[in-house]
């Protein structure tokens, strides 16, 4: 009987809530029904989203070395004069093997008419050079062509070293929170400290990575080579000079330009120390 | 409850964004190419010895006299800047046992040497240490006992192992020089062979004058010496023991023998072969005596250098109607010219580290020095003058050593030879000295090795 009772006092509390339910979802679909785009009266005229990046104006900044202002300002004009038709033949050029190539792999540029006659004096023109020096001293037509050429050379070179760049930097972009002008004034801050060891091979793999642990001032608070086992195998001399001397820089450079704010960014900071593009010359 | 409880704590945490930061990442691809500043503390000369080093060598301070020898040549490498002593706030009888590094960060010095001077057992002892400034730490510490009379020697060894330790690479600084040198005037000139230590010191000359002599080269222990001399008025390829004085003419050639040189094992020269006009490159083994002809070409083949590994020849050749340079298997086969600039190229030979071939090249009148790679791409003029030739490289192939002439006015009077030096960037030339006029130079290899 009591268990009757309290099924139907249940029921009842149950009809009650469905009834409050069903009130309530009347009203929210009424309320969207009003509130949808076409009941409107006048469609809100929405201007564009403008992407703003807040940059933080520091001391100093280096303008040639600011390869991400320079993309974005090449993202505003127009894509293709970055994938100029000069670039193909410099990329050939880069693309050839660093290591010391061996003359029996010179096939692509000597062409020698048979296999055994020393007599290799009908040479394509398309593979002649022109020394540097020669383009920049004489002034005959051909060498008119020679310093179009270069100049084509130099553009291809320059849109190919901005695309290095600017890849690199763009992995900053969505990882890093230092401002262009900030990471600018520390990268300037460290090249000048930077002696290049120039006894360095340039073919090899030799990138020294650093972590820092700062204080708000930019004092080293400790430094740590990431890959420090390295520095003590055999055969590794070149990496170890190459890490001293990426030390050295820190050391020398501290306290580092760093931003006046946001210390918890930028706390701990990892340097890459690559010396191939110099030691390329 | 207590499961909810966590539910709903472990969707807050998957909710609420995180504050943390990925570790910012600089690349750092650039850097000042200024000469390292370095400190080279006077050596402390023990005050026991002090005695004996100036009855014996005749030197007040033969610790300063060391230092100023890994100084000089620190500073000629152009990759350190050596600072001067009287900047230094630090004794050297204090700085070798501990220095202050305060003191040296002071006066900008990113490196430190400090050393001591002693006389044991009749020998001079010299005990050096190579400290990081900026670390304020120790990079190198080493001691070597020879015979007083080496004291130079002893400076150009820890200046070769100062500069390994701080740029990667071997260092050239105790090797020797072999030159001709020239006296008299222009139309009759007395040429001798000469050898010095690379810094111009120590000379001492190998042949009387009696003949003419040219393109002295060393077999790679420095021993020996092969040359172009006269022998029955014919230009024949001498060899030359230095240590014994003996030398012989290498090969009884029916024409005449020019421009040798050693294979990168000793075992072989490399030479050109004149007759009726054609020239053409042979090699003759040294123990057994057997001639190979490498070349066959009714035209001038000439200079040949063997690349490091001894599978590659170097050498120029006049094929293409003018003079150019090719590259070759030792054998011979496979002949590939490799420049192709406008003007004439000679004189190549191959880096010693094996990447690039420097040549001399004459274009418009005017005489370069330059290097490219061995497939003949990245060709760089490193210097330019009125006479210049005769490359040769340092044993780490950083340097290049070569001789360049004046002119002489219409008398015949302001002509003069002498030995200069460029490194690899082309902005580092020195003239080296020398106590007379001078061309042809070799280098040696490290004495040391």
């Amino acid at each position: 009987m009591k268990l009757n009772n309290l099924l139907q006092k249940d029921d009842r509390l149950m009809i009650k809530n469905i009834a409050i339910s069903s009130a309530l979802h009347i009203f929210l679909v009424v309320i969207t029904a009003l509130t949808f785009p076409f009941i409107a009266k006048k469609p809100i005229d929405l201007p564009p989203l403008i992407s703003i990046e807040l940059i933080q104006i520091t001391d100093k900044t280096n303008i040639p070395f600011a390869p991400k202002a320079k993309k974005i300002i090449e993202k505003v004009k127009e894509k293709e004069k970055l994938v100029s038709e000069q670039a193909p033949p410099k990329q050939v050029k880069k693309e050839k093997p660093d290591a010391i190539p061996l003359p029996d792999q010179n096939q692509e540029i000597v062409k020698k008419p048979e296999k055994d006659v020393q007599n290799p004096e009908k040479i394509d023109d398309e593979v002649k050079q022109v020394s540097e020096f020669e383009k920049d001293e004489l002034f005959d037509p051909n060498n008119i062509a020679a310093l179009i050429d270069k100049s084509k050379e130099e553009l291809a070179e320059t849109t190919n070293k901005n695309d290095k760049i600017t890849q690199s930097n763009q992995k900053n972009i969505t990882t890093s929170a230092l401002t262009l002008s900030e990471e600018d004034a520390l990268k300037a801050q460290i090249f000048g400290c930077w002696s290049i060891p120039l006894g360095l091979p340039y073919n090899e793999n030799l990138l020294v990575r650093i972590k820092l642990s700062l204080k708000p001032d930019g004092t080293v608070i400790n430094s740590e080579i990431l890959d420090h086992a390295r520095m003590n195998k055999p055969g590794q001399g070149f990496y170890k000079v190459l890490a001293e001397s990426a030390l050295r820089a820190v050391r020398l450079c501290q306290p580092l330009r760093v931003p006046t704010t946001g210390y918890e960014r930028w706390k701990d900071l990892q340097l890459n120390f690559d010396a191939r593009e110099m030691l390329k010359g | 409850m207590k499961k909810t409880k966590l539910y709903i704590f472990a969707l807050l945490f998957l909710i609420v964004p995180k504050t943390s930061f990925g570790l910012i990442e600089v690349d750092i691809t650039r850097g000042n190419l200024n000469p390292l500043p370095i400190a080279v503390s006077p050596l402390f000369v023990e005050s026991k010895s002090v005695k004996e080093f100036q009855n014996l060598l005749k030197k007040k301070n033969i610790g300063e006299d060391i230092s100023s020898v890994v100084e000089n040549n620190l500073k000629s490498s152009g990759l350190f800047n050596p600072l001067k002593k009287e900047a230094f706030l630090q004794k050297p009888d204090i700085a070798h046992l501990k220095p202050r590094f305060e003191d040296w960060s002071l006066i900008k010095a990113q490196a430190l040497i400090t050393g001591e001077v002693k006389y044991e057992n009749k020998k001079l002892r010299v005990e050096f240490r190579l400290w990081d400034v900026l670390a304020g730490k120790e990079m190198m510490a080493l001691a070597f006992t020879t015979v007083p009379d080496n004291w130079r020697r002893v400076g150009h060894i820890i200046t070769d192992k100062v500069y390994q330790r701080l740029t990667g690479e071997k260092g050239y600084f105790d090797t020797r020089i072999i030159y001709v040198s020239e006296e008299g005037p222009k139309t009759n000139r007395v040429k001798k062979l000469a050898i010095m230590d690379q810094d111009g010191f120590n000379t001492k000359y190998l042949t009387l004058g009696n003949e003419l002599v040219l393109t002295p080269r060393f077999n790679p222990t420095n021993q020996m010496v092969t040359y172009l001399s006269y022998f029955k008025n014919l230009p024949r390829v001498y060899l030359l023991d230095i240590e014994t004085g003996v030398q012989e003419v290498v090969g009884d050639f029916p024409g005449m023998t020019f421009a040798p040189r050693f294979s990168p094992d000793g075992k072989k020269i490399i030479m050109s072969f004149a007759k009726d006009g054609n020239s053409d490159i042979y090699t003759m083994d040294l123990e057994n005596r057997i001639v190979e002809k490498i070349t066959n070409h009714p035209s001038i083949d000439t200079s040949p250098s063997f690349s490091p590994d001894g599978k590659y020849i170097c050498f120029n050749s006049d094929r293409s109607g003018y003079q150019q340079i090719y590259v070759m298997k030792s054998d011979g086969s496979n002949v590939k010219r490799i420049s192709f600039g406008k003007g004439l190229y000679g004189t190549p030979v191959w880096s010693p580290r094996g990447d690039l071939i420097a040549f001399t090249k004459l274009h418009k009148g005017k005489f370069y020095i330059g290097v490219m790679r061995v497939d003949g791409s990245g060709e760089r003029l490193l210097t330019e003058n009125y006479y210049q030739e005769a490359p040769s490289w340092s044993p780490n192939g950083r340097v290049l050593i070569f001789y360049r002439e004046t002119k002489s006015d219409s008398e015949g009077k302001g002509f003069s030879a002498k030995l200069w030096s460029i490194d690899l960037t082309g902005y580092n030339e020195r003239l080296v000295d020398t106590k007379t006029d001078a061309s042809d130079p070799s280098w040696s290899s490290l004495l040391s090795e």
